[in-house]
Parts: C-alpha cells; structure tokens; sequence
C-alpha cells in the first residue's frame, strides 16, 4: 500500500510519539496530502475546523485580522508541527486564519478521522496534551511579550528568532514582522533604522544582517 | 538571478499604485497585472508593499547573523 504520510514524519510528531509501527500504518492510510501556492490561504477565521495540518515543507502564518484589517501573527507554523489544532478539538470555529508563506506542503487528517484515531488509541490523549500545552505557553510568552516589552525589544526578539542558523526558517517582509511584533508597519521601519544607527543590523537589500548579535540580545532583555 | 519583490498574481487587482510610488520605475502593469523588472536600481525600500492596497506585493528580508 502506498501511504501519503511517511511513517517516519508521524514517529517524529509529538501527537504519535510512542506509536508503534502498525499502528502508524493504520493511521498514515487517514491522511491527504495538499500543495498550496505562496499566498493562499489554508484555513479561514470563523469557519467550522474541519480538518487538523501538519507541515511537511515551507511555512504556514497564523494571524488574526481586526476589524480595521490589522493582522497579528499567533505563531508561524514549520515543517514538523501543527494548526488548526484548537478548532478540531473543541469544534467551534477556527480561531486563526492561516496562509501559506511559502510552496507549502501539508498532511491533513480530517476532524473525523482524528476522532476515530482517539477512539481508538485513547492514550493518544495523553500526547495530544503535551501538544495543546506547548501551544499554550507558546501564546502566554506572546501575551508576556505584548504586554510587557517595549516594541523595539520584541522586534529585536523576533529577528534572533528568524535569523538562519537554527534549521530553514523563512523570510519575512516588514508587515509581518510588524505582525508578529503587534505593532503598525512604519514602526518597525523606525526601528530597524534605529538598530542599524547603533550598529546592531545592517540592512544588505533583501538581506537582514545581525551585526552585533550581543547587543541585540540585550536590547531583548533591557525592556522587561 | 537578482532576487526582486515578489507580486501575488491572484491579489493584484493592477490598480497601479506601486508603479507610482516606485521611485526607480522597476515596476510595470501588464495585463491588469504588477509586473517587476529586474534592475539594479530597486534597492528594496519596500515602498511598493507598503502603498499596496491589496497586499499583493512582498519585500522579504533574509535575516542572518554575521559571524
Ligand atoms: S499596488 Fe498592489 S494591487 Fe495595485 S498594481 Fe501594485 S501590486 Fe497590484
Ligand atoms: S522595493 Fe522600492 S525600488 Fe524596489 S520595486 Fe519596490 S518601490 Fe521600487
């Protein structure tokens, strides 16, 4: 039988972790595969959550849009991990929309057949906590970061977190760093200006270069 | 390759408002579509995504740390 899901990609998510091999094979038979375009979106805000994702290549966006159309980045998805998590579970609707940043590739399980695999494997529950956990410190550090850390700091955080060096990771444009960071476009103009007039970054064209990565540290630290 | 912003075909509504703002003319409409020319002068202001209206447009960064 030839599977869409490497078994392999299942063993290494913390959903299946402690699977055995014919159990996986069984589950890997439930997924779909899909290819997105740069751009498209993925999942809507507001719809019903029909299907659970796993990233498999490329990056995914999760944002939530104001009224006014100001987007705010919940968490940018990579290769191995999950979305739409919440929405499958408590099946209200989706919480974000997510949109692909990149050629994405997906593996998907429908709500359904994620139910099924739970019925079936009700120690399954026990992984699924320590993902939705993870999920939720990972938000509670975006609310300490909102709440509490000056813009330029958490511009200055979300730089070291997307620089290479820590696995493929993608581009971002000044929007989403705005985005991600809470704040409006320019701000993150003014402050990237004022980083490279300190001598923290150096703007190359389309490369974001970290000149003092100490001091640009410290700035993370030196709002708490 | 000289790497230029990128235009969503599928957003782009070819309104014009980045071929106007663009200083160095690097950006054209062709078939209702933003169309960017490879040239030297772009120097990545990213005035064009910020004037799109329709968020069709992205000037990514690749960030990296000097060693
Ligand atoms: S401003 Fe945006 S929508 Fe208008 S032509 Fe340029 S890319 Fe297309
Ligand atoms: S980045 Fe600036 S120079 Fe380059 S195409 Fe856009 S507006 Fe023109």
């Amino acid at each position: 039988m030839t599977l869409t899901v490497p078994v392999e990609f299942l063993q290494a998510s913390p959903y299946f972790a402690d699977m055995n091999v014919s159990e996986l094979d069984s589950v890997a038979g439930l997924f779909f595969e899909k290819k997105i375009d740069k751009g498209d979106t993925i999942v809507w805000e507001g719809n019903p959550g029909e299907a659970l994702y796993f990233v498999a290549s490329g990056a995914v966006k999760c944002f939530k849009t104001s009224e006014e159309g100001k987007e705010q980045i919940l968490q940018i998805v990579l290769p191995g991990n999950s979305f739409n998590d919440v929405a499958v579970f408590d099946g209200g609707p989706s919480p974000t929309s997510a949109e692909a940043m990149s050629l994405v590739g997906l593996y998907g399980i429908t709500k359904r057949d994620m139910e099924k695999v739970i019925t079936d494997h009700p120690w399954l529950l026990h992984n699924i906590v320590q993902v939705l956990s993870a999920k939720v410190r990972h938000l509670l550090d975006l609310v300490e970061d909102l709440s509490f850390r000056h813009v330029i700091s958490r511009i200055a955080r979300i730089l070291l977190e997307y620089a290479d060096g820590a696995g493929p990771k993608p581009k971002l444009t000044q929007q989403e760093m705005a985005a991600l960071a809470g704040t409006a476009r320019e701000v993150v103009g003014r402050s990237l200006k004022t980083m490279q007039e300190d001598g923290l970054v150096r703007m190359e064209r389309n490369r974001l270069v970290i000149s003092n990565k100490d001091e640009l540290v410290r700035l993370v630290n030196s709002h708490p | 390759m000289l790497e230029m912003p990128w235009v969503d075909f599928e957003k782009c509504t070819g309104c014009g408002t980045c071929v106007a703002a663009c200083h160095c003319g690097a950006i054209v409409i062709v078939e209702s579509k933003a169309i960017i020319i490879q040239t030297l002068k772009c120097g990545w202001c990213t005035v064009c995504e910020a004037v799109c209206p329709e968020g069709a447009l992205l000037c990514e960064f690749e960030i990296v740390i000097e060693n």
